[in-house]
């Protein structure tokens, strides 16, 4: 019964949701669980002179006090930074410094409020430019004592956490060669994930020394294995237990607060510690969205063809780099997006200041950098009197090119000329619309950001009616996995898609091993390990039935839940439990059929260059289209249509496919014109910490219509050809919207997000002073000798060379 | 602690309750009456997660106490399914992929279980109006919308 992979299947999760059934961790209610709170940092740079919890202690109904001195330990997962509270000195607004456990919220903010903590303020610093100059404060004294994972490149007694550098080619005298230079710098704003469910976890440590957390996480295993490592304990101590997740975006990946939880915990054996984060610390005292500073110069022939250019990125990393580091690196081997550059010269450099701590949000690294590039290309496009989709289509990756690193391109890493041209015809591209309305369009890639290792695995394991239990701990955050994954069984099996339970709330006792729910690696990488497990369990049955047959198991054919030889044949049911001949006597047993998966053959990047013939498992490509009109009184933009196309490889569910296409334009849009993180830089508060003046997009400010659609040039290596498109679907949604505003306004604006006053102030030719912009004025490091200043926010003209 | 009595209705049941003064509605139905499916995702008021169905409105119920509810006859996400059958609107959500991570979902449901209730035939625009006030950071609304307007008597079922 091969009917199961892209078939327009309902969630199987969808009954828990609608009927307020599936529990999220805030509605787990152990019997006489604390509530634990955290005492935050006032100052974004202080040293800390002494903590007093005596009068905290001593406060009736609290439970445990604790804070850095108790736990001195690091946690972080690329590269181990962060102590679990603040030691020696806080770096960010925010940063726990101390947590209580009491018997009840009151109790636990009247303790909070009693701590007494003694500061001496440092200077502090919130520009990563400045934070790359010798004079700027060490945020991290100790950063070449600190482990970090091999791929990544800190800089000793600097500010940098990682330095991405691609070498290609030889750009200097292709730029001599070049017809023509332009040279411009983008900014990207820090943002928020805003995920519907704050972060959450509840810990309960017992006598025996197990302990137990249940938490609101991407990432379960990963989870366990970074506490083990920071409380000195075996794996096997932790048992970690994911309910359902309220959306992630990539701040519930590799370790939040589970870790205070547990220490919290320690102190109050055999009793639940639950601690729910408010929505206020949710904005700022966990993760964010990294900022950037954005270089790119490009030189192109008078054909259009871009000959060779510079990308410079440089991360504003918060205060902690744990997870921002690999952002940096995802940034460095996609440095010029999807096109096919010869000369190239790269450098993604992270930097800490003493913002909130930055990490992953939902496109890595991709949203951010195609803000720039996917910009840049329109320009050089208008310069040279080519049509952007033309430009895009001389330029982008196709068979033979090869990509940043050097890798080779072929028919089957994607087509993305495919996305282009289909999203141009959704658009009408090239119709003739109204004043102050036009069309802009943008490219996307992205490829999993994950290490070499990250593996997957599954079980599949029969019950007495043929059917299964489809084991895997690739989390649910609303993207649709375990209804994926129960199609990939299905079709796999050959067996109806109804007789697949999935049992995808992960519990790292029982559950089969994933790495982490991330990098919209799960369809391709947890979906090979759950067909393999499938493919494991009829090889299994096979060789039963060859047994019975008196054949070689080769030459048992399997085909819709019937294994046969010649006129010989067996049902899948009967087989499954053990098959029981006419006399009584069995053979076989219950079968339980197992897999794994992991990419092969990627290699890490070469430090000196980021030459790597492989560095990633695979590569996604995409277009998007936005068709808008900006009224020219008061600069609002209103989006009629976002058109989307993506080569997925394989479509496994039209349904939850196009939920994620129309979920990441809507983020992608709030990214582009309405949100930002606005961080007070003289007290290094954050100043919209609220839904109320943080504002995400509503059912009313989403796009008039959207559309999307799918290109199948299968990934020989995915599962039924399949690769991942979750973050995909945010990435080019801002950088488009931006060139339609341009061709619809004339303004160009650089720097993120889109909002009515930039256009308004650049299409009446005024200086826009935003002022709570949190660009800054000073430039990145740039060799060339261009005016320094603040990222233009609007420029007809561009810095520009003719030769 | 000031506490007051409180007789209301809840998903059809009657019952009569000593609450906190300072108790919101929202806490108490997830903490008293242990009705989970009821979400809370600000507690200010400002992404209706814990919408519930008061007196035939939707209400944020953190932005309500439960001191206040005495005669009040209040529906939360678990009454849809009450009679044991699922409601339209659960259907439709199900089948046009309106739920991505489900935590808005409670809340998006019972505002739109209260919109069909007072105007059974709503306009896109009238919907979208109606859920302004429910965040969904997952969906992009457009198969929310889709399954509400769906469900409505002008639907195509
Ligand atoms: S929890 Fe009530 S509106 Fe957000
Ligand atoms: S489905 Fe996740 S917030 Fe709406």
């Amino acid at each position: 019964m091969k009917n199961s992979v892209g078939k327009r299947a309902q969630r199987v999760d969808g009954l828990a949701k609608v009927t307020g059934c599936a529990k999220f961790v805030a509605d787990l209610m152990p019997g006489g669980a604390l509530c634990a709170k955290i005492l935050h940092s006032p100052h974004p740079h202080a040293e800390i002179v002494s903590i007093d919890t005596t009068a905290a202690e001593k406060l009736p109904g609290v439970k445990a006090v604790i804070c850095g001195r108790d736990y001195p330990l690091h946690t972080g997962l690329y590269h181990v930074d962060q102590y679990m509270f603040a030691m020696e000195k806080v770096r960010y607004v925010g940063e726990p410094v101390a947590a209580v456990a009491a018997l009840d919220e009151k109790t636990a903010a009247q303790a909070i409020d009693l701590i007494k903590v003694r500061y001496r303020k440092l200077k502090p610093n919130f520009d990563p430019i400045h934070g790359m100059k010798k004079s700027a404060p060490l945020i991290h004294p100790n950063l070449h004592k600190y482990f970090h994972v091999s791929a990544i490149n800190p800089v000793p007694h600097t500010n940098i956490a990682n330095h991405f550098k691609i070498r290609k080619g030889d750009p200097d005298s292709a730029f001599k060669k070049s017809f023509c230079i332009i040279e411009n710098r983008f900014h990207v704003p820090q943002i928020q994930h805003v995920p519907m469910e704050t972060h959450g976890a509840i810990a309960l440590a017992e006598q025996t020394g197990r302990i137990t957390v249940w938490s609101s996480c991407q990432s379960p295993f990963t989870v366990r294995y970074l506490m083990a490592n920071c409380f000195k304990r075996e794996i096997g101590d932790i048992r970690v237990i994911a309910p359902y997740v309220g959306g992630g975006f990539g701040c519930k990946a590799g370790i939040n607060i589970e870790p205070i939880t547990v220490a919290l915990a320690l102190k109050c054996p055999g009793r639940h510690v639950k601690l729910i984060l408010t929505r206020e610390e949710e904005m700022y005292t966990v993760v964010v969205r990294q900022a950037c500073h954005i270089r790119i110069k490009s030189g192109v022939d008078r054909t259009g063809r871009i000959l060779a250019q510079e990308n410079e990125y440089i991360w504003d990393c918060g205060a902690y780099a744990g997870y921002g580091v690999n952002i940096v690196r995802a940034a460095g081997y996609s440095i010029c997006g999807a096109y096919n550059i010869d000369n190239l010269k790269g450098d993604s450099i992270g930097v800490y200041t003493n913002r909130p701590v930055g990490s992953a949000f939902r496109g890595f690294g991709m949203s951010e950098i195609h803000w720039a590039i996917e910009q840049q290309m329109d320009i050089l496009a208008h310069e040279l009197g080519i049509d952007p989709v033309e430009f895009r289509h001389i330029n982008a990756l196709k068979p033979g090119s090869h990509n940043a690193t050097g890798e080779l391109v072929t028919v089957n890493t994607g087509n993305i000329h495919k996305c282009l041209d289909q999203v141009a015809a959704d658009l009408g591209w090239g119709k003739k619309l109204p004043k102050y309305r036009a069309l802009g369009i943008a490219l996307a890639q992205k490829a999993p950001a994950m290490p070499n290792n990250a593996t997957s695995s599954a079980v599949v394991k029969f019950n007495e009616n043929g059917g299964v239990e489809l084991l895997f701990s690739g989390m649910e955050i609303g993207q649709g996995v375990m209804t994926a994954m129960a199609q990939i069984c299905a079709e796999t099996l050959e067996i109806p898609l109804e007789k697949v339970t999935v049992v995808g709330l992960p519990d790292t006792d029982y559950s089969p091993y994933e790495w982490q729910t991330v990098a919209s690696r799960l369809t391709f990488s947890c979906g090979n390990a759950v067909k393999k497990a499938a493919e494991d369990a009829i090889c299994q049955m096979k060789i039963i039935s060859a047994g019975i047959f008196k054949v070689r198991a080769d030459d048992v054919v399997y085909k819709n839940g019937v294994f046969s030889h010649k006129n010989k044949s067996i049902e899948l049911v009967q087989i499954c439990m053990g098959y029981q001949f006419t006399d009584g006597h069995t053979v076989g047993g219950a079968i339980v059929g197992r897999g794994h998966f992991t990419a092969e053959g990627c290699i890490n990047c070469d430090p000196d260059t980021g030459y790597s013939p492989k560095p990633v498992a695979n590569w996604t490509f995409g277009a998007q289209g936005v068709d808008l009109s900006v009224c020219p009184e008061t600069g609002r933009i209103t989006i009629h249509k976002v058109s989307c196309t993506y080569d997925v490889g394989k479509v496994i569910n039209p349904l939850t496919i196009e939920g994620q296409a129309y979920g990441g334009i809507v983020q992608g849009m709030g990214a582009g014109i309405m949100e930002q993180l606005i961080v007070d830089e003289q007290t290094g508060m954050v100043k919209n910490p609220s839904l109320v003046d943080y504002k995400i997009p509503t059912a009313l400010d989403m796009p008039e219509e959207m559309t999307a659609s799918f290109v199948e040039t299968a990934q020989l290596d995915g599962p039924f050809g399949a690769r991942g498109v979750g973050e995909h679907t945010m990435i080019p949604t801002p950088a488009a919207i931006a060139n339609a505003v341009y061709h619809a306004t004339g303004v160009r604006i650089m720097d993120l997000p889109v909002t009515p006053e930039k256009i308004l102030s650049g299409m009446h030719g005024l200086d826009f002073d935003s002022k709570d912009s949190n660009a800054k004025p000073e430039q990145p490091v740039s060799r060339s000798k261009k005016k320094r200043g603040r990222p233009p926010l609007y420029a007809k003209k561009w810095d520009r060379v003719k030769r | 602690m000031n506490t007051v009595s409180v007789t209301f209705t809840i998903n059809g049941e009657k019952e009569t309750r000593q609450v906190r003064t300072d108790m919101t509605l929202l806490k108490f139905i997830r903490e008293t009456l242990l009705l989970t499916g009821t979400k809370e995702g600000c507690g200010e008021g400002e992404c209706g997660a814990c919408t519930v169905i008061m007196n035939g409105k939707a209400v944020h119920s953190c932005m309500v106490l439960a001191a206040e509810i005495d005669g009040a006859d209040i529906q939360t996400v678990e009454s849809l399914a009450g009679s044991g059958e699922l409601d339209k609107l659960q259907l439709k959500f199900m089948e046009h992929g309106a739920v991505q991570c489900g935590f808005c979902t409670p809340g998006m449901l019972m505002t739109a279980k209260a919109l069909l209730n007072s105007n059974p035939n709503p306009t896109k625009a009238q919907i979208k109006e109606a859920i302004a006030g429910n965040l969904c950071r997952c969906t992009g609304y457009k198969q929310i919308i889709a399954a509400i307007q769906d469900s409505s008597r002008g639907g195509r079922k």
